[in-house]
C-alpha cells in the first residue's frame, strides 16, 4: 500500500538557499574526480580502439605489444570469463552480460569506429599508448549501417547475427530491429474519420552527445585475495560494481566501489566501459593498481549517446479544437546493441494530451554507432521534436491558440497514458497556465535587428520520474549535528537537497546535517542517481531515518526525565513533555546527553519506492535568425515546469536552466555527423558544436509547485523533464519566425537558408 | 607520443640549422596552440619541438612610415591591444580579436596561424588583403613571399626543409583604406568558419575604388585571393550597389567548397556571396571614417 501525504508549506529548511555542503571543496579544487586518483604503485592502461565502424575482427596479435619495455599486460575479450547468456535480472537491473562483455571489448565484430578492441598496461600513459600500436588486428570490412532506414531496409547488413527480435511478439531472425512493440487504445481509424483536420509529418533526428566535462575513468585493483578495489565517477557506484563482477563473474562482494565526485553525467555516466578493464589488467600486472581515462575523441566515439532516428506523427482534430486520433511512429537508434530509449520516449510522446484514440509503435533498431545511453529524460526530447512541431503545425494552420490548445487537450489526473496507465496527481494544466500568465508570452517579440527575423515557439514535455531504492544512514554527534551517509552519486546538488529534508524533520540547519557518500561496502544498495529519482527516493529515505532518530531521541528525553516516551513531544527544534511544561530539552543539549541515557544513536532506512510523481514542462522561446545566413541567436528563453515542492530552488532552477541550455544545443546545432565510412567525423568540442555561455540568453525559469502525494514534502524530480520541451520550442519559432518548418534535425544554419531558398 | 626534445635557440640561423637537421621530425614552436594539440592527435611524430620565442626577432613588431612588420611568434593581443596599430590595420585587428579566446590569443598570433596553413585560418585572408609579405628564413638564406602565395594545399604551404617563418610586412596602408574580414560561425565564439570573407578598398579622391582585395576562406584547399572579385570593385563607386553585387557573384564563384561536417557547398558559396557584400561595404565605411 502506497503512503500518501498533504504536503504543507511553511518549512524552516525545505524552500530556503543555504550554500551546497561541496560547494568549498569544488571551488577550491580540493575535489577529487576520477582523474585525481592516485594510489601507491599506480600504472596506466590505454585502449586500442576499431578504426572501422562495421568489421569483423579475423585475429588478434598482442605479443609485440606484450613485449615492449614498460608493458605489464595486454587484454582482450578472450581474457574475460564466458559471461552468463541472455538477460539477466540481478534484482537491482536487468542486464545482459554477454553483449556488455562484447562492449567492453569488441569479440568476434567490431561495431563502431572507437569500438574497444584490446587494452594495454604499462608504466605510465604514453607508454601504454605507444604499446596500443603494436598490438595487430586483421579486420574483414563489413558495409556500415548507419541509420534506421539503412537498418531496416531488405537487404541490410545484419550486425547481430544472433540477434533475434521480438516484433509484436513474434520471433525473427536477421534482423536489426531488436524489438518491435505497439501501444494502442481507442478506434484508430474511427478517430482519424472523425477528424476535421489531419496532419503527418515525418521527423528525422541524428545521435547526439551528452557531452559532459570529465571523461569517463577508473582506478582498479584486483588483489591477491581476489577482491576487486574501484573507483570511478559514475552516477551509481552500485552499478559500477554490479556490473564489473558480472564481468568478471566473481561475487558483487568481492568488488568495492569508492564513489569519486564526477564532472557531469546527465545519463551517460550509467554505463561501464573501464573499470572491469581495468580490473582485468591489473589481475594480469600482478595485482598492480590500473588507471584509465577516456580522452574527448574516445568519449565521443565509444560512451553512450543519445539515439538518434526517425519519428513519424500523424494526429487528427476536429474543428472544436479537440484531438481526435494520434498515431506516433519512434524508430530509435540503440547503436550497437539493443536497448535504445525507445521504451521511456513511447511513453513520453503522447503524454501531454489527451487522445482518445491512441497508437504508438516504437522500434530499438541497432546500427554501428556506439551504444546508446540515457540523456536527461531518455526518450523524451525526440519524441517532443516531432509531436510538439504536428501540435504547432494544426494550430498554425487552424489559426488556433498553441497555448489554448495545449489546455483544452490536457493531460490531467486519470487520463490514459498512451501506454494505458492512468496519470496520478500531475500538474500540466498548472504549468501551462503558469506559462499563458507568464510576463514572457504577454511580451511582444520585440523589433529584430534590421534584416532580421524574430519568431516565437511553445512546447510542452513530459517525464515520468523514477522511484527505486534509496538507504540513507545518520548518526547523532555529541556537538548535536548529524552525519548523513547516502548511497546516491551527487550529479546536480542533492547532497544538498537530502541533507535539507534530514534537517527538516530534525529542525535543525541544514549545515549541521553533514552528507557523505561512502563505498559500497559502507551504505545499504542504492539505485543509480537517474530518472530523475534521488531527491525523491534518497530524501524519502532521509525524511523516514531522520523519523526514526528523532523517536529514538524522544526515547532518551523521556529516559532523562524518568517519563513515558509516549509523553515526550518534538517540535521546532526542542524535545517537551505534553503534560509538564516544566521538561523541555533542545535538540543540541539531547545530543550531549545521549551517552547518559544509553549510548550511540543512528537510525537507517532503505526504501523502495515504486511510484514517482511525474513532471511537466512548458518552453517558450524567442529567436532572431538572420535569413541571409541561417545564423540563429536565442533572444529570450522562459521555462515553466512542474517541480512538486522545490527543495533547494537555486539547485531547482540551475537543473532547468541547465536542461534549456543543453536542449538549445541539441535543437540547434549538436550532431553526430556521420561521414560515408560510418564515422563520426566531428568528434572534438571543436565541432561537435555545443553552446557557449555566449550563446546563451539568460534562461528565465517560473517554477509551479503542485506538490507530489507520493512523498513527504512533495517532491517531484526535476532534472530530466527540462530537456524534453527546448528541441521543440526552438524548431517551432524557427517556423514562426521563417514562415517554413524544418523537421530535420539539427535546426542549423545550412537547413535554414536551405528552407529559405525553396 | 614518443618524447622529444625542446630546444630554445637565441637566433634565427640557431633555429634553421635544428629545423634542417630533423626536416620534417621538428616543428618551431610559438604559442603551440595548434602544433601540441595536433601532436597529441597523433597528426605527426616529432623529435623536436624549436621554442621561437626566445629570438628577439621573432617576437619584435615596428611600425614606421614604410609600413609594419612583426615577427612570427609575435601573439595576437599585442595586436589589437596597440592602438596606433588597430587604427591602421584594421582587417589584422578582426583577425587578431577573433581567433579562441583571450587565453588563445595570449599565445596563439598569426604567423602560427598562416604556418598551420588550413584553409578555414582565420588570420590568413585578413594578412592577403592588407597585401601581406611572408619572410621565411631557411639554410640558403632569406626570401619573401606574397602571403597569397604561401598556403599550398590543406595543412601544406611553402616552406621548404629548414625554413621558417621570420616575419610578416604589410605596406601603410593610405588613410582612404579599409579592411574588414568576418566568419560564419554557427555559434558566437569559440568556432571555426564555415565560411569566411576578407576585403580591403583604397578609395580614389573621387570617392570611387582605386585599389580592392577579397580573400575567401574554408572554400577551397588553401586561402584564395578571388581576383575577379576585387576586379570588379576597382573604377566603381564605393556606393555602386551593383559594383557590390557583381563583385559577391565573382567571389562565389571563385570558391572551390566541399561539403562536409561544418557546411554543404551551396551553404558555403552563398555564404561567400552574403559575407563578401557584407565585407566590401564595411572596408569602404572603414575606408571613410
Amino acid at each position: 500500500m502506497v503512503q500518501t501525504f498533504d504536503p504543507k508549506s511553511d518549512y524552516k529548511v525545505v524552500g530556503t538557499r543555504p550554500i551546497r555542503h561541496d560547494g568549498l571543496e569544488k571551488v577550491t579544487g580540493r575535489a577529487v574526480y576520477g582523474a585525481d586518483v592516485k594510489v601507491p604503485g599506480l600504472i596506466w592502461g590505454e585502449v586500442l580502439r576499431s578504426p572501422h565502424a562495421h568489421a569483423r575482427i579475423k585475429s588478434i596479435d598482442t605479443s609485440e605489444a606484450e613485449k615492449a619495455p614498460g608493458v605489464f599486460a595486454v587484454v582482450t575479450n578472450a581474457d574475460f570469463p564466458a559471461p552468463r547468456s541472455g538477460e539477466i535480472d540481478t534484482g537491482e537491473d536487468v542486464v545482459n552480460f554477454e553483449r556488455d562483455t562484447k562492449n567492453l571489448l569488441a569479440k568476434d565484430k567490431v561495431l563502431y569506429k572507437g569500438h574497444a578492441v584490446a587494452a594495454v598496461a604499462a608504466s605510465d600513459r604514453n607508454t601504454a599508448l605507444e604499446a596500443t600500436k603494436l598490438i595487430k588486428v586483421e579486420y574483414e570490412q563489413l558495409t556500415p549501417v548507419r541509420n534506421v532506414d539503412e537498418a531496416m531496409a531488405a537487404d541490410a547488413p545484419i550486425l547481430l547475427e544472433d540477434l533475434v527480435g521480438d516484433h509484436l511478439g513474434e520471433d525473427v531472425k536477421d534482423t536489426n530491429v531488436a524489438r518491435h512493440f505497439r501501444h494502442e487504445f481507442g478506434d484508430l481509424e474511427r478517430g482519424f474519420a472523425e477528424s476535421d483536420l489531419v496532419v503527418e509529418e515525418t521527423f528525422t533526428l541524428q545521435m547526439v552527445h551528452q557531452g559532459y566535462i570529465e571523461p569517463h575513468n577508473a582506478t582498479a585493483i584486483w588483489d591477491e585475495s581476489g577482491h576487486v578495489t574501484a573507483w570511478s565517477s559514475t552516477q551509481g557506484m552500485f552499478a559500477v560494481r554490479d556490473q564489473t563482477a558480472g564481468m568478471l563473474r566473481i561475487p558483487e562482494s568481492q568488488v568495492t566501489v569508492h564513489p569519486v565526485e564526477i564532472g557531469g553525467g546527465f545519463g551517460g555516466k550509467t554505463k561501464v566501459y573501464l573499470a572491469p578493464v581495468a580490473a582485468m589488467l591489473s589481475k594480469k600486472s600482478n595485482g598492480r593498481p590500473v588507471k584509465m581515462v577516456m580522452d574527448r575523441n574516445s568519449v565521443f566515439e565509444a560512451s553512450g549517446p543519445a539515439p538518434g532516428g526517425k519519428i513519424t506523427v500523424k494526429m487528427g482534430v476536429s474543428n472544436d479544437g479537440k484531438i481526435k486520433a494520434v498515431h506516433s511512429d519512434l524508430r530509435y537508434e540503440a547503436g550497437a546493441f539493443p536497448g535504445s530509449a525507445i521504451g521511456a520516449g513511447a511513453i513520453c510522446v503522447h503524454a501531454c494530451y489527451n487522445i482518445p484514440n491512441s497508437r504508438i509503435d516504437g522500434y530499438d533498431v541497432v546500427v554501428n554507432k556506439p551504444k546508446s545511453a540515457a540523456y536527461r529524460a531518455p526518450g523524451s526530447p525526440q519524441a517532443a521534436f516531432a509531436i510538439e512541431q504536428v501540435v504547432d503545425e494544426i494550430c498554425d494552420q487552424k489559426g488556433w491558440d498553441k497555448l489554448q490548445f495545449r489546455l483544452d487537450n490536457a493531460s490531467t489526473e486519470g487520463t490514459r497514458r498512451g501506454d494505458g496507465v492512468m496519470f496520478g496527481s500531475i500538474g500540466l494544466i498548472e504549468t501551462l497556465e503558469a506559462a499563458r500568465d507568464s510576463d514572457h508570452w504577454n511580451s511582444p517579440l520585440g523589433e529584430p535587428a534590421p534584416g532580421k527575423l524574430r519568431g516565437r515557439g511553445v512546447a510542452s514535455g513530459y517525464w515520468m520520474n523514477g522511484g527505486n531504492k534509496s538507504t540513507v544512514d545518520l548518526m547523532l554527534q555529541d556537538d548535536g549535528s548529524v552525519a548523513l551517509n547516502e548511497g546516491s552519486a551527487d550529479i546536480g546538488g542533492t547532497r544538498a537537497s537530502i541533507a535539507m529534508q534530514a534537517a527538516e524533520v530534525l529542525g535543525l540547519p541544514a549545515e549541521d546535517v553533514h552528507p557523505y557518500i561512502p563505498s559500497t561496502d559502507s551504505i545499504g544498495f542504492t539505485a543509480t542517481t537517474g530518472g530523475s529519482r534521488t531527491t525523491y527516493a534518497t530524501g524519502y529515505a532521509a525524511w523516514e531515518a531522520a523519523n526514526d532518530l528523532i523517536k529514538q531521541m524522544s526515547e532518551r528525553a523521556a529516559i532523562l526525565w524518568g517519563i513515558d516516551a509516549a509523553d515526550v513531544q518534538f517540535d521546532a527544534g526542542r524535545f517537551s513533555s505534553g503534560s509538564d511544561p516544566e521538561l523541555s530539552i533542545g535538540f543540541k543539549d539531547l545530543a550531549r546527553r545521549i551517552g547518559d541515557t544509553g549510548g550511540p544513536l543512528s537510525a537507517t532506512s532503505s526504501v523502495n519506492l515504486a511510484a514517482a510523481g511525474a513532471a511537466y514542462a512548458v518552453n517558450i522561446c524567442d529567436l532572431e535568425i538572420d535569413p541571409e545566413t541561417g545564423k540563429t541567436d536565442v533572444v529570450r528563453y522562459t521555462a515553466v515546469q512542474d517541480v512538486g515542492t522545490a527543495i533547494h530552488p537555486s539547485y531547482a532552477e540551475g537543473q532547468i536552466q541547465g536542461g534549456a541550455v543543453q536542449g538549445l544545443g541539441w535543437a540547434l546545432n549538436e550532431e553526430y555527423f556521420i561521414s560515408d565510412d560510418g564515422s563520426m567525423a566531428n568528434h572534438t568540442f571543436l565541432d561537435y558544436r555545443m553552446p557557449t555561455s555566449l550563446d546563451m540568453p539568460m534562461i528565465e525559469t517560473i517554477m509551479v509547485e503542485v506538490p507530489n502525494p507520493l512523498h513527504p514534502f512533495g517532491v517531484r524530480g526535476v532534472g530530466e523533464v527540462p530537456l524534453a520541451p527546448p528541441l521543440p520550442a526552438a524548431a517551432n519559432a524557427v517556423k514562426d519566425a521563417i514562415g517554413k518548418r524544418i523537421v530535420d534535425h539539427p535546426v542549423k544554419p545550412g537547413r535554414i537558408i536551405e528552407a529559405l531558398s525553396d | 607520443m614518443h618524447p622529444f626534445a625542446y630546444v630554445a635557440p637565441k637566433t634565427v640561423d640557431e633555429a634553421v640549422a635544428v629545423l634542417e637537421k630533423h626536416g620534417e621530425r621538428a616543428r618551431p614552436i610559438a604559442g603551440g596552440t595548434d602544433l601540441l594539440v595536433q601532436a597529441r592527435g597523433g597528426r605527426f611524430d616529432l623529435d623536436a619541438v624549436v621554442d621561437i620565442k626566445k629570438i628577439p626577432e621573432l617576437v619584435s613588431i615596428k611600425n614606421d612610415d614604410s609600413g609594419l612588420e612583426f615577427g612570427a611568434a609575435v601573439p595576437c593581443y599585442q595586436l589589437y591591444e596597440n592602438p596606433e596599430l588597430s587604427a591602421e590595420y584594421p582587417g589584422l585587428m578582426d583577425a587578431a580579436s577573433l581567433i579562441g579566446g583571450i587565453q588563445i590569443q595570449s599565445r596563439a598570433g598569426l604567423g602560427g596561424n598562416l604556418c598551420n596553413s588550413t584553409p578555414s585560418g582565420d588570420g590568413i585572408c585578413p594578412l592577403i588583403v592588407h597585401y601581406g609579405t611572408a619572410v621565411i628564413a631557411g639554410p640558403s638564406g632569406r626570401r619573401e613571399l606574397p602571403v597569397e602565395d604561401f598556403c599550398t594545399g590543406p595543412g601544406r604551404n611553402d616552406l621548404k626543409q629548414g625554413e621558417m617563418l621570420v616575419s610578416l610586412k604589410f605596406p601603410k596602408p593610405s588613410s582612404t583604406f579599409g579592411a574588414a574580414y568576418e566568419r560564419f560561425i554557427p555559434r558566437n565564439e569559440m568556432d571555426i568558419a564555415v565560411a569566411g570573407v576578407a576585403a580591403s578598398v583604397e578609395l580614389d579622391s573621387g570617392g570611387n575604388i582605386a585599389k580592392a582585395r577579397v580573400a575567401l576562406c574554408a572554400v577551397g584547399p588553401t586561402p584564395i585571393l578571388a581576383e575577379a572579385a576585387g576586379a570588379a570593385l576597382v573604377g566603381k563607386s564605393a556606393d555602386d550597389e551593383a559594383a557590390i553585387e557583381a563583385a559577391g557573384a565573382a567571389a562565389a564563384e571563385a570558391a572551390s567548397p566541399i561539403s562536409d561536417m561544418r557546411g554543404t557547398v551551396e551553404q558555403r558559396k552563398h555564404l561567400v556571396d552574403v559575407l563578401t557584400k557584407r565585407m566590401v561595404k564595411k572596408a569602404v565605411e572603414r575606408a571613410r571614417s
